[in-house]
């Protein structure tokens, strides 16, 4: 029964990978489509205000009735962008095949978790299969929120090489849990600590485009020829970076967390709340990074490229802490499973 | 951590002019200077990166407190590295003078921000919301409405003073701290606003997060200057004390003394592992270790039963009791030639792989001709290795076998020297048996005796034991430790999703023509809501105003409340 549940759960994470591998390339479609300035798409953010501005002047227009005469409205939207474009269907096919990928890959997570009689994330392989699972999830729940979509290529293009890495190196059969993981502990840290890395790769993409961006918008002030025309179709630096230190500050209030419910368990499992195991130490460093980065962020001369350039290094951490460290690095946290 | 002026959302302050005409600094000033430095944001920044790239190399370096053996091994692989590496503290990296210099500059340049900041948020507390600006339109969100003198619709005219009087109670009902100011009057026009701002828990909670980081530093340094930890192997049926004595080692904090160790003792009466046996993919995984014990404590003398295990302390006597290692302890007996007892004893081997290979010594310093050391293997579950090696092929229990190798001499331990009980120093030793001597080496399963080389006497095999290793930690400031950073979390949260904002509002009443509307906002820090806020705030305003009842006007005037906070 668990071998069939498993293989089952490890088909369905081929197929996520083929259907990802499809929305990658659709993704990444819709970028060299924004070449043609012929085909232009919407940015994200913008085409949210875009769409609120009329209902609200609507609404006002309604509530003063016959007493008021609207006379102006200025809002002074950092989201303008600069072309006014519509949804393209490449966009939206990339979508709709990351939503069905999500499905399959959702739907492998659980049946290793069946399989197991457990949370699934207790080994590297574990660990790499949900913690891919929600960095899809966190983007397609903040795209409900902010258009996000114009990051796929990236977030699909990570998750992609997550998994195949984990495939490839990472793969164990199912095993119960050793005594030190018994604790419910191991479902609360380190699922929160997945959702933080989640909110941190949206967040590092974000910072990415972001200074892609400036530099673009240098270039275009300083009358150079700009560089990478699908950066026109995507919203001002400003907006992007915003919008990167919202993702941010929600990774790393649950980074906070991770932390705590961490030393609080380490004091359960191993007599002690902190013992600056390798483990420990670059969750602390990660932490110490972002909060460099929310510093640098209230610093003059820092908001901006500098602290994206932050963000960038914190998320690289986070990487290496769950790649390198894990697997390579002699601690208490031996539990990858390899 | 910020000093306010440097804050990218700071009120703009004046210049202070620079350079020109600076009076020499003499000591004070350049304390002053120094301070300054060191509680600038740009120096707090730099010092939490330091802090970063300061507790990288104690991740790459195997340290004493985590790893003490990675350091021996370190020192044995890079002998003319290792001691250099040593006098910059590497192997004690999150003790050494550097890692704590800069997290005492850090938490020093933290205070000399945070002191200040507390003062300047105390005192806007108690005052009330700033001026309206001259100009909103300058503002974040603007909006202007010209509200039609109809009144027809409404029962009778808006005025100025109506309209500010609706906005104040809005705005107050919906927590903003608020204050009504006239603004210029004319012939023509009169002027009336209202300032509200609201969010003051942003900046308490950021001033709460750093405060409580503060009392983090300083509890956790009580906590390691008055606990203590020690560890202790057990064997099945061994009784452990809480006495310094009965420790193999112990750690107290610098200001421990033996009064802080309560008095109580446990007994550990068996020590149950459970393999995993039916998933091929992890045979012989252990899925459970329970310590079943016998405590007792002043209160208890006769004892009570309970169990130890991973992840379940037990709490005795104020301290904790953990289950932290386990191990076999085979029980040999050692004879001399003419079958007296010299040597009768469980002794504990250390695990060496997942199948439990165990490595461990014996020594006789007295009772037979000469002193003599036996080191050797213990297999739970002996099996042969192609090349006639053994080893051990499951970690329970199912074909135990030990084998010893003898040596005889001197075993060094009369010079007074401490000597660890799990090594033999065999510099001034004999080896007698094993490969290089042609003798073979001794090899026993339970219940068997062999013969000692030389004549020496005998060696038996007479049973084998589980051991536990517990460790035993006290730790008095644990739990303020948890709650500063139950504190640091709350105070977190708040200073980043607590919206800290301005918002006005602004009638202009003018002698010939309609009522004019002003709103807007401004946002203290990240505000992703405040266009929105703005946008509503107008929407409620001009329902209120709608659907104010002409009749319950009270008359009172707002104007009475001008400059007065709430």
């Amino acid at each position: 029964m668990t071998d069939t549940l498993s293989q089952l759960s490890l088909l369905l994470i081929i197929g996520a990978i083929a259907i990802y591998a499809a929305a990658f390339v659709t993704f990444a479609l819709d970028l060299a489509r924004r070449r043609s300035p012929s085909v232009t798409v919407i940015s994200a953010v913008a085409r949210h205000a875009e769409a609120e501005t009329p209902t609200s002047t609507t609404r006002l227009a309604n509530a003063i009735g016959n007493t008021g005469v609207l006379v102006r409205q200025s809002t002074t939207s950092a989201d303008a962008h600069e072309e006014r474009p519509q949804t393209s269907g490449v966009l939206r096919a990339a979508f709709v095949l990351t939503l069905v990928g999500f499905g399959l890959h959702l739907g492998a997570d659980v049946l290793r978790g069946i399989a197991a009689g457990r949370v699934p994330w207790a080994n590297m392989w574990e660990f790499s299969m949900t913690g891919t699972l929600i960095i899809v999830g966190v983007f397609l729940l903040v795209t409900l929120k902010y258009d996000l979509r114009f990051l796929g290529t990236f977030v699909i293009g990570l998750v992609l090489l997550l998994l195949g890495i984990a495939s490839a190196r990472y793969y164990v059969p199912v095993a119960p849990l050793p005594p030190a993981l018994q604790s419910y502990w191991l479902v609360i840290h380190v699922i929160v600590a997945i959702i933080a890395t989640g909110f941190f790769a949206l967040g590092f993409a974000l910072s990415g485009v972001q200074l892609l961006k400036a530099r673009r918008e240098r270039q275009e002030t300083d009358a150079r020829p700009p560089q990478f025309a699908f950066l026109r179709t995507l919203p001002k630096w400003a907006a992007l970076e915003n919008l990167a230190y919202r993702m941010n500050i929600v990774g790393f209030i649950l980074w906070t967390f991770t932390l705590i419910a961490g030393a609080i368990w380490a004091e359960k499992a191993w007599g002690r709340y902190w013992g600056w195991d390798t483990k420990e130490v670059w969750t602390f460093i990660i932490w110490v990074l972002y909060a460099g980065y929310i510093h640098a962020r209230a610093t003059r001369g820092w908001r901006g490229s500098r602290s994206a350039w932050l963000a960038l290094i914190g998320f690289s951490a986070v990487m290496f802490n769950f790649g390198i460290v894990n697997v390579f690095f002699k601690g208490l946290h031996s539990y990858s499973g390899l | 951590m910020t000093r306010s002026t440097e804050r990218i959302d700071a009120e703009p302050t004046e210049r202070t002019p620079t350079a020109v005409s600076q009076p020499r600094l003499g000591i004070i000033g350049w304390g002053r200077w120094a301070w300054r430095q060191l509680t600038s944001m740009r120096t707090a920044l730099f010092l939490l990166l330091l802090l970063a790239l300061a507790a990288v190399p104690g991740s790459l370096f195997p340290q004493r407190t985590a790893d003490p053996n990675g350091v021996v091994q370190y020192f044995k692989e890079n002998p003319g590295l290792a001691p250099i590496l040593d006098k910059f503290q590497v192997f004690d990296a999150y003790t050494s003078f550097w890692f704590s210099s800069i997290y005492l500059l850090l938490f020093l340049s933290l205070i000399g921000c945070v002191l200040p900041r507390t003062v300047h948020h105390l005192r806007a507390i108690r005052t009330a919301p700033p001026r309206t600006p001259a100009r909103l339109s300058r503002m974040p969100g603007f909006i202007a409405l010209d509200l039609n003198d109809d009144g027809k619709a409404t029962g009778s005219a808006v005025t100025a003073p109506d309209a500010i009087a609706a906005a104040r109670s809005l705005l107050r009902r919906r927590g903003y701290r608020v204050a009504v100011f006239e603004g210029a009057q004319t012939k023509d026009s009169t002027e009336l606003s209202v300032s509200a701002e609201r969010g003051y828990l942003r900046e308490a909670g950021n001033l709460v997060f750093h405060i409580a980081l503060l009392g983090i530093l300083i509890t956790v340094g009580i906590g390691g200057g008055f606990g203590y930890n020690g560890n202790r192997v057990v064997v099945e049926g061994q009784t452990m004390i809480n006495t310094l004595a009965a420790y193999d080692s112990f750690n107290p904090g610098r200001f421990f003394t033996d009064a802080e160790l309560s008095p109580y003792s446990i007994r550990l009466d068996k020590l149950a592992v459970t393999y995993e046996t039916q998933n091929k993919d992890a045979r012989g995984l252990p899925t459970d270790y329970t310590a079943t014990v016998t405590a007792r404590t002043q209160d208890s003398r006769n004892g009570y039963k309970t169990t130890i295990k991973v992840n379940e302390p037990l709490n005795i006597g104020g301290t904790n009791v953990y289950l932290l290692g386990n191990g076999y302890a085979p029980h040999i007996t050692v004879r001399d030639p003419r079958g007296h007892v010299v040597f009768s004893d469980f002794v504990p081997f250390l695990p060496q792989d997942s199948n439990l290979t165990s490595l461990g010594v014996v020594k006789v310093p007295d009772g037979l001709q000469q002193q003599i050391g036996m080191m050797g293997f213990f297999y739970p579950t002996k099996a042969v290795a192609q090349n006639g090696a053994f080893y051990s092929s499951y970690p329970d229990v199912k074909a135990p076998m030990l084998t010893l190798n003898v040596y005889s001499g001197d075993l060094g331990l009369n010079g007074g020297v401490p000597r660890s009980v799990y090594t033999l120093d065999t510099s001034r030793l004999k080896q007698l048996t094993g490969v290089s001597t042609g003798v073979k080496s001794i090899e026993l399963a339970p219940g068997y005796s062999q013969q000692l080389p030389d004549g020496l006497g005998s060696v038996s095999l007479d049973g084998v034991s589980r051991f536990a290793s517990f460790q035993v930690n006290h730790d008095p400031a644990q739990g303020w430790v948890l709650l500063f950073t139950v504190c640091a979390f709350g105070g977190l949260l708040t200073s980043l999703f607590v919206p800290r904002r301005r918002l006005w509002v602004k009638a202009i009443g003018q002698a010939s023509g309609p009522l004019r509307l002003e709103y807007a906002g401004l946002a203290r820090g990240d505000d992703p809501q405040l266009e929105t806020v703005v946008e509503t705030l107008a929407q409620n305003h001009i329902e209120a105003l709608r659907n104010r009842d002409p009749g319950a006007s009270d008359g009172r005037h707002p104007e009475e409340d001008t400059r007065r906070t709430t």
